[in-house]
This record gives structure tokens, sequence and C-alpha cells, in this order.
């Protein structure tokens, strides 16, 4: 079966006044339909950018270049303004992270759910009123009616985040781009909101393309994993390979850095990466790592093989890297 | 272990219009909080937004005056003390390192600034202490001459730290200090605030939302809920069993990298509580899973025992009283 999504060859510029910022980096990846992939990288590693330009909504100093972008069959790299229109918001949709600007505060949550639904379906105004109903009461927002007539800013943060899910849910979308969703939230609502995602997931069969920078996140929601620096993919494989076995050394950095509860010992020193991340402007070439890896040598600055092993796959110069990595 | 700072029924509230006709409403941000720090531990202090952490915290800088009760730092009330004075004993580190540094000054005088203000030394000697503490926080010499701008958010947060350190101060008030940084550079600030402590003996009030950070880097950690400290026991003890409902509900909503868990169920309603209208009886008691009839009337008191504090009906006499389970009036257990 083809995937939903098929992104191959994925580059997005940007111009700034100091040159061209490599911000996306010749990535691929395909997500299929129902399945949860999460993109993860740390800030400034590209993986908002990769969303926006699957949505069509870079910025006018971006352009995008890829040698196959395809949804649900169709191609998706040279299609009309307004045929994309048409497909945003209705096959694929997106969470933003902070639902509060995501929202316009001066219409209720009503008249927005209800417009999206018009806008892309047609539909009657009763007709869209008793969808808006049906999708509040599933994201567990009751009651659902005198919940309409409210303004974004009557509600909490986590309601106002299931609002925005529920909006994403109005046209039956197949594929939904949720861009670090829980990551303006409280810890307790955080949960119940991915909870809710993974349940509504389960129900409409709709693929989920997550971004995020939480590996516990990660873990919990996904089934594969494309580990983002510097605008490339690092290292990509099912969320149970790559947390058994993080090849990359970044991958492995990241997951040293993080104390885990019980695991741990408190007080003790935690891994870190040395050094910063590289500027993107200008030309980048060799592995974008190598500055802050342990195990960089020479060929590092050279082009770096994408190797495979099953279907776990990483960007590295060393065959295998050794276990200790972590340092 | 000596008190360093102890705060007694501290509580603060904020009058809040809400239009122009509408009447004033209080909103209580923080009430009836008591606290010891003893000197050389790290308090880790817990709680979602609107829990009135940073509330309490400016009030335990001196930022801001409790409406009741009183904090005494090593002994004295903070009320008789100069902001001079408190400022030498308690300094903060904050979340942004991108707004707490002044964008047009450069490192070396940021550092050296609380120096100046205390009228320690002279200019050269102040430079040289400052140099001193950048390279402690892990800073290079040339660093010194640069503007906040040219650093990254994790040496920008070094030089928060070297600020705050610089007149040697007692207490340490940390407010989220790592939550605006990545993972990556997360894990090198937590290192070298413990390296600090160990190094400096110092004590931290240590402020943040991330439970995996606080029991790595806490000895001890309250959890406050709607502006009360709901429970407080040594992290140890915290984590091995936590007992107040809503921390166990915290505890239960960290998503720790492992994967094939799933995303777990907090059992926990959304009912969120409105600060300006809290509800009767226990303010957890909206969204709590053990609620019963008592939580809705009795606001639970703190009590005691071997593991810490807390306040919750439930290590008090319990929830509900067994006739409550049998009459007529909402259900025991039943959620709202």
């Amino acid at each position: 079966m083809a995937p939903l999504l098929s992104v191959s060859g994925l580059t997005v510029d940007l111009a700034t006044p100091r040159g061209t910022l490599h911000a996306v980096r010749d990535i691929s990846f395909d997500i299929n339909a129902g399945e949860t992939l999460c993109l993860v990288g740390e800030s400034g590693c590209g993986k908002s950018m990769t969303a926006l330009a699957l949505m069509g909504l870079l910025p006018n100093s971006a352009t995008r270049r890829a040698r196959h972008l395809a949804f649900e069959g169709g191609d998706l790299a040279n299609v009309t303004p307004r045929k994309l229109a048409s497909l945003r918001g209705n096959r694929m949709a997106m969470i933003f992270q902070e639902p509060m600007t995501a929202l316009n505060p001066a219409y209720t949550i009503g008249d927005q759910l209800i417009e999206v639904h018009r806008r892309h379906k047609g539909s009657t105004y009763a007709a869209a009123r008793e969808r808006a109903i049906e999708l509040l009461e599933k994201v567990g927002i009751t009651p659902a009616g005198e919940r309409l007539g409210q303004f974004p800013h009557q509600l909490s943060g986590g309601l106002r985040q299931r609002v925005m899910i529920a909006m994403a849910l109005m046209c039956g979308p197949t594929l939904l781009i949720a861009d670090e969703p829980t990551t303006a939230l409280d810890v307790t609502i955080q949960a119940q909101t991915l909870r809710l995602l993974i349940d509504i997931q389960r129900d409409l069969g709709v693929a989920i393309l997550l971004i995020t920078h939480d590996l516990g996140v990660v873990a919990r929601v996904a089934q594969r994993v494309a580990v983002m620096y510097a605008g490339e993919i690092v290292e990509s494989a099912t969320a149970a390979s790559l947390f058994r076995k993080p090849r990359h050394p970044y991958t492995r950095g990241l997951m040293a850095s993080i104390p885990i509860p019980g695991r741990t010992p408190p007080g003790e020193r935690l891994g870190s990466i040395p050094g910063i991340v590289p500027s993107l402007i200008g030309e980048v070439r060799g592995c974008a790592f190598r500055d802050r890896c342990a195990f960089a040598f020479a060929p590092c600055a050279e082009t770096v093989p994408w190797r495979v092993d099953n279907e776990h796959g990483w960007r590295c110069t060393l065959p295998e890297v050794p276990a200790e990595a972590a340092a | 272990m000596t008190t360093l700072l102890e705060a007694r029924g501290v509580s603060r509230t904020f009058t809040v219009s809400r239009g122009m006709f509408a009447k004033k409403r209080l909103l209580h941000a923080v009430s009836d909080v008591n606290l010891h720090i003893a000197k050389g531990e790290v308090l880790g202090l817990v709680g979602e937004s609107g829990s009135g952490k940073s509330t309490l915290a400016k009030m335990l800088l001196g930022l801001l005056s409790p409406t009741r009760g009183s904090i005494h730092l090593g002994g004295v009330d903070v009320i008789g003390m100069s902001r001079l004075d408190m400022a030498r004993r308690i300094q903060p580190v904050f979340q942004d390192p991108y707004s707490s540094l002044n964008p047009r000054k450069r490192v070396v005088s940021i550092v050296s600034l609380p120096l100046a203000v205390q009228g320690i030394g002279s200019a050269e000697e102040r430079r040289e202490k400052a140099i001193a503490m950048l390279s402690r926080v892990g800073l290079a010499r040339r660093h010194a001459d640069l503007y906040p701008n040219e650093l990254s958010g994790g040496q920008r947060q070094r030089v928060a730290i070297a600020r705050a350190l610089v007149v040697e101060p007692e207490l340490v008030l940390l407010d989220e200090p790592t939550s605006a940084l990545d993972v990556s550079v997360q894990s090198q600030i937590l290192n070298l605030l413990l390296d600090l402590r160990g190094d400096l003996g110092l004590t931290y009030v240590f402020i943040s939302h991330n439970l995996a950070v606080i029991e790595h880097i806490a000895t001890r950690v309250a959890v406050m809920y709607l502006g009360r400290i709901v429970e407080q026991s040594e992290r140890d003890a915290l984590f091995r069993d936590p007992r107040h409902p809503y921390t166990r509900a915290l505890l239960d909503s960290v998503l720790t990298p492992e994967p094939g868990l799933g995303v777990p169920d907090t059992g926990l309603g959304l009912a969120m509580p409105n600060p300006l209208d809290p509800p009767p009886g226990c303010v957890f008691h909206p969204r709590c899973s053990e609620l019963g009839h008592r939580c809705r009337t009795e606001l639970p008191r703190t009590v005691q025992d071997a593991g810490g504090l807390m306040a919750c009906h439930l290590y008090d006499g319990g929830v509900a009283r067994p006739h409550d389970c049998l009459s007529p009036l909402p259900a025991c257990g039943e959620r709202e």
C-alpha cells in the first residue's frame, strides 16, 4: 500500500541578511495511514519548518524544494495554492503549540468550529453545528452545546487545546500534524491531552505527525521516530528500536542527558553534549554533529553515508559507534 | 541543621478588577504556606501554572510582601531587613536567560553589578572577581567582554548563575532555571548547579514543573496546588511513596522515555479550578479521584507523620464517614 504521505529530498532554505540558512536539508520520510511518526529534535533543528513546508505555510523568505512530495496519492509539490488551501484543514490539519494564539479571540469557539466545516464541506449551518457538538463531546468538552457560545479566553489552556483538536478533526482529515501540541500545557494536562490524541487516532484511524523535543512524549506516543539535527534526519527507527539501541552519537547524547526517575541516581552527573549547534548559514558539509562528537575523525567532514540495519537507519561515518558513546 | 529560611503562615492576596463596574475580587495566590529551609538542602517546589510558586518565590526574595504571615531569614524577620541586605543573602536565577540579562551591558559588567551595588571592592577587584566567577561557571575569559546576544542560551544561563553567586549569597532561588533550555544544555546546567552546591555549600530553592529534574536535584520537595502546599516530604519518600492524590497524579503524569508503556491515565477530571472562585472544602476536590463527602465542605488540615506533611482528609480521619455512603446526597467517590 502506498504511504499516506511520502516526502523525499525535502529542502527548505531561508533568506536571511547574513546569507542563506539551510533550515531543512534533504530529508525523506513516509507516513502510513493511521500511524504516528514523531519528529524529534532541539530548537533550530528544522522540525517545525518541515511541518510548515508540508502544509504550504512557510514564510515568504523561505524556498521549498523536494524530489517528491505526495499526499493521498496526489502530488503535493506542484499543486496550486487554491488546491492546497482546499486540502489544508480538510484532508490534513494542524495543531499548534499555543492554542491561545491559534484561536481567534474575537469569535466564539462555535463560530470557529462551524466555519471550518462549512467552508470545506459546504454544509448547512445546522449540520456543521451538529458536527461541532459531536466533536466537542468526543474531546471531552461538556456540555458541548453551551461551550459553543464561549470565547477562547473563557477556557483553560487544556480545554483550548482540546478545542484545537476538535477543530482539526472537523472535516475528518487523514493526517494530523501536531507541532509541540502539549508543550505549553501542565504535566497532568499534557498526559490527559496525549491520551485523548491516542484515543482519537485509534477511533478514527487518522495518521499523526507529531513534532516534539520531549523524548518522554516520543517514547510513549510514537510508532516510528525520526531524530533531526541541524536540518537533517540523523536517525530513523521504530520507537522500540530507537530507545533500545540508539545508534547515532547525537541520539545517544540526548538520551543520556535526561534524568530518568528510578534509573538515574539522584544528584549524580548527567550526560551532556559539549558545544553548541553549528550555524546553518552558508554551505554545510559533512556531518553537522562532528564538532560535538567524541568519535569524530577526518572522514566526518566528507559526505556521510546513511546506514541501515533492518528498519533502523542512521547517518554516521562509523559503521558501528562504540557502545560507551554516551559520555 | 540550622534553619536558614522560615515561612510561617504566609499568604498573599491580590485585588483583581473584573471590568469597570464589577466589584473588585480577591485572588488568593498563596494561602497559609509554612516552609523551613535548612542550610545546605535543596528544596524542590513543584506545581502547575497558577499554583502560586512564583508568587511564593517573590515573597521569599523580598520583592513582594506577604499579606499575612512572616518570613524569617537566619532568624531575622525580613520585614525589618533592607533590600540591600536581602539581596546579599538571597539571589535569584530566572527562567529565561534571554530577558533576564541586560542586552546593552557586557557580560563582565552584568556579573560585577551586584558587587558594585553592595559596594564591594574597587572597580578592578570587582572585574577580577566577576571573571573568576565566570570561569567557575564554565565560561572562558574571552566571554567576559561579549554582549548577551553573542552567547547561546546555555551560556546566558551560566552568566545569570555567575551573577547570582558573585556576592556569595546563602540561598539561591532558581525559578525554572532549565525550562527554556534544550535537553542537552539542560543537563549541563543541572550538572553545574550540583557541582556549585557541593563546592560552595549553597542552599537552593529550586522551582520547576519538571518532576524528573526535581527528583534529580532536590533533597526535599514541596508540592503546591492552587496556592497551598498539599504535600511536603524528603525526596526519596515523596517519589517512592507519594500520598496526596494530587502528588500521585503528578508523578503518574511523568512520561519517562520508555517505549511501549503508553500514556498513563491520571484519573484527574477536567474541572480546572478558577483561582478567583476556588472550590469550597479541599481546593483539589473537583479533580480528585478519591473524593469523599468531607472533601467538598471541609478544608483539610496539614498533618504530619513520619513520611512528611500533607493536607488531605485521607490522612486525617478519612474522606467520608460511614453514614455518608448511605445518604441520598452525592455518593461517595462520585465525580463531579
